[in-house]
């Protein structure tokens, strides 16, 4: 593995983490007000390491919404990562498939959007070096943030009313997610449409707005015909 | 609200999106030469499920009734709001908190 490479994948994450450090805080101390222990909050950060998904799955835990709800809407949030699965297979073709397996399970968005870059411009590039570079840090300050999280959210009181961090967090997102016409309708409705159906039993409110607002946007697409991109 | 699910059934819940999440990172990875591209239906559909589900994770939290007196919780909206122009501004993660935050207990020192 070429250690330069490496070095050069920590090198071009670090900008990013300070983006990550109030998310992976946010997510300490969310799994704390959702009442789980240090071990399953660093636990799920772990082996999820997926912010968005986790914040989901906490907020609906902590509503004590039903588990098949908590586990699918947190698939859902995590469907984008199949677009990025697909776009970086061509450039793991090369490594054995456990390997592979290894890449995938550090696969996040910074990581893709970094190593995609720069497997586009460097075709001489140590991919697994530069990738593993980029991903196992992010990993790494995901933890450390996380137990920040727990460890000092406990500490503060609840009148700073810290939890409403998470929308905030959801909301710069949601903001970077819409990029032309067809997705800010699918933002446009598809809030609005999780708030209107937020009272329905078993608190599938969320998959609801969602799914919505994806028709709402194919929709849109579909209609604007030739002028959609 | 702490969750009043059990430690195994919580643990359960973590190890099952694990499990989907992996899948989803994997599936092409794993997949490919066999299947190298995502049909562009299905493409076209995923495009929309970053924003219509964060979206959807937004704004009932900013919108939120208050229980007590059954009313909307303003000084939510109004952060909310604000933070939405500085969100749609910058695309900052860090400079959306710090406004948010800062107009809602701005806010609930003034009025409340």
């Amino acid at each position: 593995m070429d250690a330069a490479d490496l070095r050069r994948g920590v090198r071009d994450v670090a900008p990013l983490l300070l983006g990550m450090i109030p998310f992976g805080f946010v997510v300490g101390i969310a799994a704390a007000n959702a009442g789980l222990d240090l071990v399953q909050a660093v636990g799920m950060s772990a082996v999820v390491f997926a912010g968005a998904s986790q914040l989901a799955a906490l907020d609906l835990l902590a509503s004590d919404a039903p588990l098949a709800v908590v586990v699918v809407t947190a698939g859902v949030v995590n469907l984008r990562m199949l677009m990025y699965s697909a776009s970086i297979a061509t450039y793991f073709r090369a490594f054995s498939m456990r390997w592979r397996a290894g890449l995938a399970f550090l696969l996040t968005d910074p990581a893709y959007a970094l190593s995609i870059a720069a497997f586009r411009t460097d075709e001489s590039i140590d991919r697994r070096a530069y990738y593993l570079g980029a991903a196992v840090t992010l990993w790494v300050i995901w933890q450390v943030t996380t137990v920040a999280g727990v460890v000092l959210g406990a500490e503060v009181p609840d009148a700073l009313a810290l939890d409403f961090t998470v929308p905030l967090v959801f909301l710069a997102l949601t903001t970077s997610a819409v990029e032309d016409r067809p997705t800010a309708v699918a933002a446009v409705v598809g809030g609005p449409a999780a708030t209107v159906s937020g009272g329905l039993p078993l608190d599938v409110g969320l998959l609801v707005g969602a799914s919505l607002g994806v028709v709402a946007g194919v929709g849109t697409e579909t209609l604007g015909g030739a002028d959609a991109d | 609200m702490p969750t009043s699910y059990s430690d195994p059934a919580v643990v359960g819940a973590i190890a099952a999106i694990a499990a989907v999440t992996f899948a989803i990172r994997f599936s092409f990875i794993a997949l490919f030469g066999r299947l190298d591209e995502i049909p562009p239906r299905v493409r076209r559909v995923l495009r929309y499920v970053p924003p219509a589900v964060l979206a959807a994770l937004v704004l009932p939290s900013i919108v939120a009734v208050d229980p007590a007196s059954g009313t909307l919780a303003v000084d939510r909206l109004f952060a909310g709001a604000l933070a939405g122009v500085v969100a749609w501004r910058t695309e900052d993660v860090f400079a959306t908190i710090a406004v948010g935050m800062g107009a809602l207990w701005t806010v609930r020192l003034l009025f409340f």
